[in-house]
């Protein structure tokens, strides 16, 4: 039973990985530029989450909605403020290193308010756990809240990027930025349509996150964050399904092998695991190749 | 024509001059500062570090600017020179006696040790390109940082003893040396590293690698960054010329390591010492120095440590307003809308003078 | 005997065969020209022949060697290079050091010697220069020899690329559409240029061209691609009155 317990605990940490990575692949695969503040727009979201909650007493749910929104429009002023305009830079470096400057800011700003202590950070799930087995099998209500939350995400993102006309725009740009603008496709738009369901998604991420793991400081959202966006590489950055797969995947290997192999080793075989992946599929499990033409 | 070809070389020579000038200028000026008493004991305590900065800002340029590969796992190669380097130092302690000497083979290991690792690292890795290349020595120097943290390394009468568990498995005797405890980290290195030797070690480093640079090895490698396809078809052998960068810019991460766990009583392989965020904070020095521009990144290695110690009295505000700086920096210095903005000035500024000066003749 | 002998070359990508059953024959000192309509399949055969890509079928015998199958930097040693049809210069590096890049394998040294500058070095270096200047000469572009090659204007461009590919000291050139983008007066100097190189360096040389004056000026033979296949082949003035070139050109 106890491997079953750990195979349930790893699926519902790469659900939470899944949910991050989509927002780290939808991020890449249009702007085409690694978001390293992404994990901390997660941090954000939650301590959001936690202020609400713990100081003003406002009902979980309507928190999270609120920390979904401001997490949306932080997505979309760190766009235009910081990566719009550097959009065509000489390098592509130029833009990591912005992104790693909000990453710096954010952390900061979250130490200034909340000091760089752990906050105990409530979960804002009440469901009951499920019982299974007799009672042998226990899965909480938090595991069953975050497997839920990222099948209904995958499934609503897929749908939205297939049947909308946004989705279709969204798709366009990723694929050839020049040629979607010259169709009439306002690219900045949906450059930053795509930074908004990404941080909305990263707030979501982050009361799964803090839910699940009930402490949160300015550094909560930095490891998980890496770890996403492995998870994204993982499946293949850029590909819905292959965030999910990513996500999944890494949750599983670190949950197992804390349990069979070595807890303090566990992210070394995560990142293990991702460089074997790539030495044999280079673009990821669902990435495309590419071959420059000659 | 010779007389073009002579001026050429004395421009180069005269750049070159001008790197190892400011380099030995900066030594002589803090050292007579250090002998009148004029420097503070924050100041001395960071001269060591700084020396670090730089040569891993160097090194990592090496990689990025000349062989144009994105490495977010810089840190990692100088993580495993701390620990050769220092376990060595330790085990000498009584062997060697003279500390430059056993500093010197110190220094060896540590790079010979992180170059090694780099190239084994280097043949499967380099075959990825651009983004998926960063992610996975950021994955390398992640699995280095966490191994190092589960090894256990004590010395007795009977030799060496290692264990991946904890100290008590070593089974060690009485009045034992215990040299790496696991994620406590190592202690008990001699401490012979200093100014002098950071900054010899600064300029072996610039040396190794400005020489490189313009030798026929240093051509190739640009020719890789520049073109693959055509280096390939005028007969250059790819994977050999990224291994050589790779691995001689990890090298000189290790041998800084060793410099840095000298420097220090006790270093643990954290986040923030040997982790991906240290990756990051020397990447950072590279692109604010220029990116293949190698007097920059020790100016931006300088200037980016010595700024935030410099905001010590403002406490939690100073690493915000870095931030703040940083991404300002970057938007001014990347953005083509800054850049053509900056151009502009320069162009009234011109404008402006020319129209003084003309107005002056015609006085 | 011939220089380069090619029997049976082909290539499928997925279901396409994007060369199929292409042969050739090139006399030494020829200047061979391979034409053909756009998506042919000429390219395709320059990199078959590098080693770009590796044919399904096929034999390329390179001055009486079997090089089928080898990897570029290989049949470079052995005495092919070429040029691009989208320009590949090493653009940061200046106009001299992209010809000295291509003198890479033929003047060497250790890499310690260059780390110590040691005298091996210098000399090695110096005769680098001296011969880049030299090629430099050639193509008349040592006044631009301390450039960044991506300052070129892209005539020269096209020259640099020809340049650098003569450093590597080929048996055989393969000059991919090395008139494209240029204009009469340039193309007319380039045709000179080519001739110089023919006869100064005893080079042999196959050119993909679009421009017709160019080809009927300095191809001796030619063979016409199409679908991948083999159209004709033969002495120039022939092949450009063959009526099925004509239709493959022009259409109906």
């Amino acid at each position: 039973m106890s491997f079953i317990t750990y195979v349930i605990s790893g699926i519902s940490l790469g659900s939470v990985y899944a949910i991050i990575a989509l927002g780290y692949s939808m991020v890449y695969g249009i702007a085409k530029m690694l978001n390293f503040a992404h994990g901390d727009v997660i941090m954000v979201g939650g301590f959001v989450v936690y202020s609400l909650t713990s100081s003003m007493g406002m009902p979980p749910i309507v928190a999270v909605v609120c920390s979904m929104i401001f997490c949306t429009i932080l997505g979309v002023a760190i766009e235009r403020i910081a990566y719009r305009p550097l959009r065509n830079a000489a390098s592509s470096l130029a833009v990591l290193i912005t992104a790693i400057g909000i990453s710096y800011f954010l952390q900061n700003i979250a130490l200034i308010i909340y000091g760089s202590s752990p906050k105990i950070f409530s979960s804002v799930i009440t469901i009951p756990p499920l019982k299974l087995a007799d009672g042998a099998l226990t899965i909480s209500g938090e595991t069953v809240v975050t497997i839920a939350a990222c099948i209904v995400i995958m499934v609503g993102l897929t749908l939205f990027i297939n049947k909308t006309k946004a989705g279709q725009a969204m798709l366009a740009v990723s694929e050839d930025r020049g040629a979607a603008s010259l169709m009439g496709i306002n690219v900045n738009g949906t450059i930053a349509l795509t930074f908004a369901i990404g941080s909305a998604l990263a707030a979501v991420a982050g009361v799964l996150l803090c839910s699940a793991y009930p402490s949160l400081s300015p550094y909560t959202g930095a490891m998980p964050g890496i770890k996403a966006f492995v998870a994204a590489v993982f499946g293949g950055i850029g590909s819905i399904p292959g965030a999910l797969i990513g996500g999944i995947l890494l949750g599983l290997i670190e949950a197992l092998s804390k349990a069979y192999i070595s807890f303090q080793l566990s992210d070394a075989i995560v990142f293990a695991a991702l460089i074997v992946v790539l030495l044999v599929r280079p673009t990821g499990i669902l990435g495309r190749q590419i071959q420059e033409k000659v | 024509m010779e007389d073009a070809k002579k001026k050429k070389m004395t421009a180069y020579t005269k750049q070159t001059m001008i790197t190892y000038g400011m380099v030995i200028a900066v030594y002589i000026i803090c050292e007579i500062c250090m002998h009148t008493g004029k420097m503070s004991n924050q100041m001395k305590g960071l001269l060591v570090p700084l020396c670090y900065y730089a040569i891993m800002a160097v090194s990592l340029n090496l990689t990025v600017g000349i062989l144009g590969e994105l490495s977010l796992g810089h840190a990692g190669f100088s993580c495993i020179g701390v620990f050769v380097g220092a376990v060595f130092s330790i085990c000498m302690k009584d062997v060697i006696t003279v500390s430059y000497l056993r500093f010197f083979f110190a220094i060896l290991l540590g790079a010979l040790a992180a170059g090694v690792i780099g190239f084994l690292i280097g043949i499967p890795v380099l075959r990825l390109r651009g983004d998926y290349l960063a992610i996975v020595t950021l994955a390398f120097c992640e699995i280095i940082k966490n191994v190092v943290n589960i090894i256990y390394l004590g010395k007795d009468s009977n030799g060496l003893h290692f264990s991946t568990k904890d100290m008590m498995s070593l089974g060690m005797e009485e009045g034992a040396i215990e040299i790496v405890k696991g994620p406590q980290g190592i202690s008990g290195m001699p401490s012979d590293a200093n100014f002098t030797i950071g900054v010899l070690l600064l300029l072996i480093t610039l040396f190794v690698v400005l020489n490189l640079t313009h030798s026929r090895d240093g051509r190739a490698i640009m020719a890789i960054r520049d073109n693959l396809i055509a280096a390939e078809s005028v007969g250059i052998n790819i994977t050999k010329y990224k291994l050589m960068a790779f691995s001689i810019s990890a090298a000189l991460a290790g041998a800084a390591g060793v410099l840095y766990a000298h420097n220090i009583s006790i270093v643990k392989a954290a986040t923030n010492n040997f982790g991906y965020n240290m990756s990051i904070l020397i990447l950072v020095f590279v692109v604010l120095g220029g990116i293949g521009n190698i007097r920059g990144s020790i100016i931006a290695a300088v200037i980016l440590t010595l700024v935030p110690e410099m905001l010590r009295g403002l406490q939690q505000y100073r690493l915000l307003i870095y931030s703040v700086v940083l991404i300002g920096m970057m938007l001014l210095n990347w953005s083509p809308k800054a850049i053509e903005w900056k151009a502009g000035m320069i162009a009234k500024l011109k404008k402006g003078r020319n129209k003084k000066q003309t107005e002056k003749q015609a006085d | 005997m011939a220089m380069l002998e090619v029997t049976n070359l082909s290539i499928s990508f997925g279901g396409l065969r994007a060369v199929d059953n292409f042969n050739i024959s090139i006399e030494e000192g020829a200047l061979y020209g391979l034409i053909g309509p756009n998506g042919a399949g000429k390219t395709t055969v320059f990199n078959l022949l590098t080693g770009v890509y590796k044919p399904n079928e096929g034999h390329i015998i390179l001055d009486g060697k079997d090089i089928t199958g080898k990897k570029t930097i290989e049949i470079n040693k052995e005495g092919i290079a070429r040029t691009f049809q989208n320009i590949r210069l090493f653009k940061e590096l200046t106009v001299q050091e992209n010809v000295m890049v291509g003198l890479h394998n033929e003047i060497t040294y250790p890499t310690i010697a260059g780390i110590l500058k040691l005298p091996s070095y210098r000399r090695a270096e110096k005769e680098m220069r001296e011969k880049s200047i030299e090629l430099l000469k050639v193509f008349d572009l040592d006044q631009e020899a301390d450039i960044l090659a991506s300052n070129l204007p892209y005539g020269k461009q096209r020259k640099l690329e020809i340049a650098r590919a003569l450093a590597t000291n080929p048996k055989l050139l393969l000059l991919d559409e090395p008139a494209a983008g240029m204009n009469p007066n340039e193309t007319q100097e380039l045709m000179d240029t080519i001739r110089f190189v023919r006869d100064q360096f005893k080079m042999t040389i196959l050119l993909i061209e679009h421009d017709m004056k160019l080809v009927s000026g300095i191809c001796s033979k030619l063979t016409v691609l199409n679908f991948g296949q083999v159209l004709c082949q033969g002495d120039t003035e022939e092949v450009l009155n063959n009526p099925e070139v004509v239709k493959a050109y022009l259409g109906e």
